[in-house]
Parts: C-alpha cells; sequence; structure tokens
C-alpha cells in the first residue's frame, strides 16, 4: 500500500490475491493457482494488457519457470502472485499449509537489499519483522549465510559486495524466510556467465535442502532447462501462455554435467522454438511502434 | 622492506616545509590545507599591525590582542560562561522541539502522498516568511521567558529537516518499499528500517542547515527580551559600547556552529556508515 502511493497506478482496479489456508496439505494439490489473470495498465493515452488470460497450476515443490521475451509481462506476472500488484480480473490463489510461514518470498530483479544494513541484518529482514525468538533467527541466518557463503561477510555492508554476492544475500533472505512460494524474477540476469553458473549450481543446491515450490521468472532458455521441472513460455506483448514444457531432468543436477548431455541441447532447441517466433513478433511490435 | 632512520626522515621533513619548489610540488591537497591555515593567521597579523599603527579605527576594529584580553577576562568572571550556557540549553531545547515533530511528519509525508498533497503548500507558503520577522509574534505569544527562544530556534530547525526528510524519503528506490512490503513490514518497521535509515543521509544535511539556522535565530531572540545569552551579551555590549565584549560574542558563536559542524560530521560517519567509505 505504500509503493503504490508513492508510484502505483492510480487508477488500476481488481480482485485480491487470496491466500486460501488449508489444514492437510495434499501431495497432488495445486501450490499455486493461477486462473484467467488478466492485467492492464492504463496510462495517459492507452489500456496496455501486460498479462492475458493466464492459468497455471503449479504442484507443491515444483521448481516452475516462465521464460519469455523482454517486456512480455513476467514481472508483472510476479508481483501480482507475490501481492505487490492488483490484477485486473482472474484469480490467484497460494495455498497456505504451515500456518505462520509467510506466504511468499521474493527474490527481486535488481539491486534489492538494503544499503544501510549489513548483510546479516538484511538476511534475517524477514524473520525480524514477523518478531521470531532470537535463538532461531540467529539459527536459520547463520545456516543460510553458510549455505551462500556469506559467513565471512556477515558484518559487511552492501557496497563492498560485488553483484554476485548482493544477489546471494537476496536468495539467502528469501530462503531465512521460509515463505510457502518462492518467488525469483531474473535473480542472475545482471551477472557474468561464471558467476551465473556458479549461483545456478549454489541454488540448486539449497533448494535440494527444503524442495520449496518456486516460480523462477527468466528470459535465458538455457536458466530455465538448467533449473526447472517445467517450462511455461510466453508470448510477448500481450503475455500469454504459449506452451508448457515439463523437464525430465533428474536431480540433484550439476549444472555443468547436465549442459553437457544431448537431451539438454535438444530441450534447448525445442523451447528456443516456441521462443523464437516471440522474439521476433516482439521486435516487429516494436519496430511498429517506432 | 627498506627501512628509513628517524634521521633520514627528519631531514625530509626539515627541508620539506623550507624549499618553495617543494612548497609547488607538495600535493594540492596539502598545498589548500597549508594556505588554509596561514591566511587566517596572517590576517590577524596584518590586523593587529594596522590597530597599533593607529590605521584602522580601534573604536570599530579593537586589536584581537586587545580582544582576547577581554576573552580572558569575561572567561575568569563567569559572565561568558553563564552567557554561553544559557544559549546552549535553547539550542539544544530548540532543536529537540523542532527538530524531531520535523523528522517524523518529514518522513511520513515522504510515505504518504496524500499527507504530502495537504502539507506542501503550507511548508511552501510559509517557508519564506523570514523567521526573525515572527520574533514579535512569537513574544507576544510566549512571552519574555526561555519559551520565546526555544520556539523561535524551533522553528528555524523545523523547516530544513523536514524538508530534507521528505526529500529523502522520495530518494528511497521505490524496490526497497517493495521489499519491505513482501517481507512483512508493517508501518512503524516500513518507517523504522526502510525510510529512516534510507532518508538519513538528506536528514543529516537538513539538520546541519539547521544548526546554522538555529544560531542565527537565538542571536536574534536574545537580543530583544533576554537577560542572558551570547545574543544578549552582544546587544548588551552595544549599548555600553564595550566593542571588545562584542567581539567575544561573535567569536563564541562561530566557535559554536563550528563544534557543532564537526560532531555532525563525526555523527555522520557514525550514524551512516553505509556512506562512510565511499
Ligand atoms: N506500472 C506500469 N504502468 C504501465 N505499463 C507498465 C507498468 N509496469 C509494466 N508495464 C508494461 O508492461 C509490460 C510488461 O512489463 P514487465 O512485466 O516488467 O515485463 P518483463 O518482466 O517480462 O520484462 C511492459 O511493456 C511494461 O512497459
Ligand atoms: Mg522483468
Amino acid at each position: 500500500m505504500i509503493s503504490s502511493i508513492r508510484n502505483g497506478t492510480p487508477r488500476e482496479q481488481g480482485a485480491r490475491v487470496s491466500h486460501v489456508p488449508v489444514s492437510v496439505p495434499q501431495e497432488e494439490a495445486a501450490k499455486i493457482s493461477i486462473r484467467n489473470l488478466t492485467k492492464t495498465f492504463l496510462t495517459r493515452d492507452r489500456i496496455f494488457t501486460a498479462v492475458d488470460d493466464i492459468s497455471l497450476e503449479i504442484q507443491a515443490g515444483t521448481f516452475f519457470m516462465i521464460v519469455g521475451p523482454s517486456g512480455c509481462g513476467k514481472t508483472t506476472l510476479l508481483r501480482i502472485v507475490a501481492g505487490l500488484e492488483k490484477h485486473t480480473s482472474g484469480s490467484v490463489e497460494v495455498v497456505h499449509s504451515h500456518p505462520g510461514c509467510p506466504g511468499n518470498s521474493m527474490v527481486f530483479q535488481g539491486d534489492s537489499i538494503f544499503p544501510w544494513m549489513t548483510v546479516w541484518d538484511n538476511a534475517a529482514y524477514g524473520l525480524k519483522m514477523r518478531n521470531v525468538p532470537k535463538r532461531q533467527i540467529r539459527e536459520t541466518v547463520g545456516h543460510y549465510l553458510d549455505r551462500t557463503g556469506l559467513t565471512k561477510f556477515a558484518n559487511a555492508y552492501p557496497h563492498q559486495l560485488s553483484g554476485g554476492m548482493k544477489q546471494r544475500v537476496s536468495i539467502a533472505r528469501a530462503f531465512a524466510n521460509d515463505p510457502e512460494v518462492l518467488l525469483m524474477d531474473e535473480p542472475f540476469s545482471a551477472l557474468d556467465e561464471q558467476n551465473k553458473t556458479l549461483l545456478q549450481e549454489e541454488l540448486l543446491r539449497i533448494w535440494d535442502e527444503t524442495k520449496k515450490t518456486v516460480l523462477f521468472i527468466t528470459h535465458s532458455v538455457d536458466e530455465a532447462v538448467t533449473l526447472g521441472d517445467k517450462i511455461m513460455v510466453m508470448t510477448a506483448h500481450p503475455g500469454r501462455t504459449k506452451a508448457i514444457v515439463d523437464v525430465p531432468f533428474a536431480r540433484p543436477r550439476s549444472v555443468l554435467e547436465l549442459r553437457a548431455t544431448p537431451q539438454y541441447g535438444e530441450l534447448v532447441y525445442k523451447i528456443w522454438g516456441y521462443l523464437r517466433e516471440e522474439v521476433q513478433h516482439a521486435k516487429a511490435d516494436a519496430e511498429g511502434n517506432a | 622492506m627498506t627501512r628509513i632512520s628517524w634521521l633520514e626522515r627528519a631531514r625530509v621533513t626539515m627541508s620539506w616545509g623550507l624549499s618553495r619548489e617543494r612548497l609547488w610540488s607538495m600535493s594540492a591537497a596539502r598545498r589548500d590545507r597549508l594556505i588554509g591555515i596561514v591566511s587566517p593567521v596572517l590576517l590577524l597579523f596584518l590586523w593587529e599591525g594596522a590597530a597599533r599603527q593607529g590605521l584602522i579605527d580601534t573604536r570599530f576594529f579593537p586589536a584581537p590582542s586587545t580582544i582576547l584580553r577581554t576573552l580572558g577576562r569575561l572567561m575568569e568572571s563567569g559572565e561568558l560562561w553563564e552567557h554561553g550556557w544559557a544559549s546552549l540549553q535553547r539550542l539544544f531545547w530548540g532543536f529537540l522541539v523542532g527538530g524531531i515533530p520535523a523528522l517524523v511528519l518529514g518522513i511520513v509525508m515522504g510515505l504518504y502522498r496524500p499527507l504530502r498533497a495537504a502539507v506542501d503548500p503550507l511548508i511552501a507558503a510559509t517557508y519564506p516568511i523570514p523567521k526573525s520577522a515572527i520574533l514579535p509574534l512569537m513574544l507576544l505569544i510566549f512571552g519574555l521567558g526561555e519559551a520565546s527562544k526555544i520556539v523561535m530556534v524551533a522553528i528555524g530547525v523545523f523547516y530544513p529537516i523536514c524538508i530534507n526528510a521528505v526529500a529523502g524519503v522520495l530518494e528511497i528506490n521505490k524496490i526497497y518499499l517493495d521489499v519491505g512490503k513482501n517481507f512483512g513490514a508493517s508501518r512503524w518497521q516500513t518507517f523504522r528500517t526502510i525510510a529512516l535509515p534510507g532518508a538519513l543521509p538528506f536528514i543529516m544535511s537538513g539538520v546541519k542547515l539547521g544548526v546554522g539556522m538555529g544560531l542565527i535565530l537565538i542571536a536574534i531572540a536574545e537580543m530583544i527580551g533576554a537577560k542572558s545569552g551570547l545574543g544578549y551579551m552582544i546587544w548588551n555590549a552595544w549599548e555600553i559600547l564595550a566593542v571588545e565584549t562584542m567581539y567575544v560574542g561573535l567569536i563564541m558563536i562561530a566557535l559554536i556552529g563550528y563544534l557543532f559542524s564537526l560532531a555532525l560530521n563525526e555523527m555522520e560517519r557514525w550514524i551512516i556508515p553505509w556512506k562512510a567509505e565511499r
């Protein structure tokens, strides 16, 4: 509510994201259900449809990838699931199976860790906001800083860290908060190739410990195939579902070994096939507008 | 590792200050610092000399040495402490009374657009009024006691801190507010963990401006309707034509301002560690 007062679009209408509590979690139950989700932005001179009638069921424990060209509405979709943005129509449900746990935690696109807090305080942020007992905070944050290789930097401030380190803090912050679902918005897109691969490896390792439901957004086909269990390909403007593809690779995965297999290459090629048309559409759109 | 003996080092240090080529070959920053020390000292000597030679009218510009003597006398008699302490106390309370509401209002205005829309015009309309011009009104409302002086300082401090706090919150990248929301920060937590620390660099500039404003206003307020304080001391000195005392008062006010700015710079390094090393 605070954010929308500062920079929000005042004329958006829409229903609210409902978090339905369910006491008995079922193995096959959808953790995230998105039905006919549409989001239109009303700008000064036009109505712009960013997300168009997307329906999606994500099972508990799935690492779900959304891949699509830049500007196709991925961030918008994720922000709606996170409750940071109101949608125009349709519904989003995130099933709560652990009372007391937050619904979702987001790893934002770009720098989002607080410059005025140390690495430790950043990672502990969600737990502190929920007034979790100090001892438990120490344990949980200590664990995730260890997992992300940040223990040595616990007392450092973000300006002393590299881009990769900052994203690790952001990931530690989200995992430490122990949410029902993790939302990740292109967390590695600003990193160089080597750092990206390292962080992907680390993310997979950390994720294997908890197997939380993840909704991960990327514009990189490689990243989608490397990390995901399922991949949804989005169309360029307006954002619709183009295809949903299963990723058959076993876990735990090693990023480099996986990439050396022919199956990996085939899947990347297949998804590129879906995406190529969309990228071309997006380009044509951009040229048409210019 | 090469070791330099203390003798060599001493020789380098000694020759360093002497030769002219050295003066111009030292780093620009060092040179500036040296010039910054030398020039006021030189001016004082010129002033002293001119006063002794009768080149300037010592009724208006008494020699620095006589001012210094008066300073010593006022310190001994305790007058200087009495007035200095009175001014400091008023400054302190004025800062508290004006600064804290300014801080809270400014941050909340930065966070809530409707409040900003409501209060902004009021601030814009009252800010340009010279604060000294409302002294009579304050005397009327708060009387001749401490309250009117404290309120004057408070008003002077209020504007720069409030305006800077609003600007500081608006400068905060929106993504941090989204993070707060996503991680379930309450309003109070948002204020405490995001808005306040995020706006702090701006707020500190506001506080520094506020110190200057507070000193101006305390001097003016004490000149009228006060029986203590540095402003009173200066005004009283004018009435009895004790020019040296007047200069002592000016020096004291300048000194207080200088010490405050030193303290604030130190404090800034301490409470904004994430900016200090850049
Ligand atoms: N607040 C907004 N107002 C108007 N248009 C917006 C707003 N936010 C995003 N958009 C538009 O919606 C489209 C999708 O944006 P986004 O979800 O950020 O794309 P992606 O994350 O896939 O790159 C873009 O064309 C963008 O310009
Ligand atoms: Mg995006």
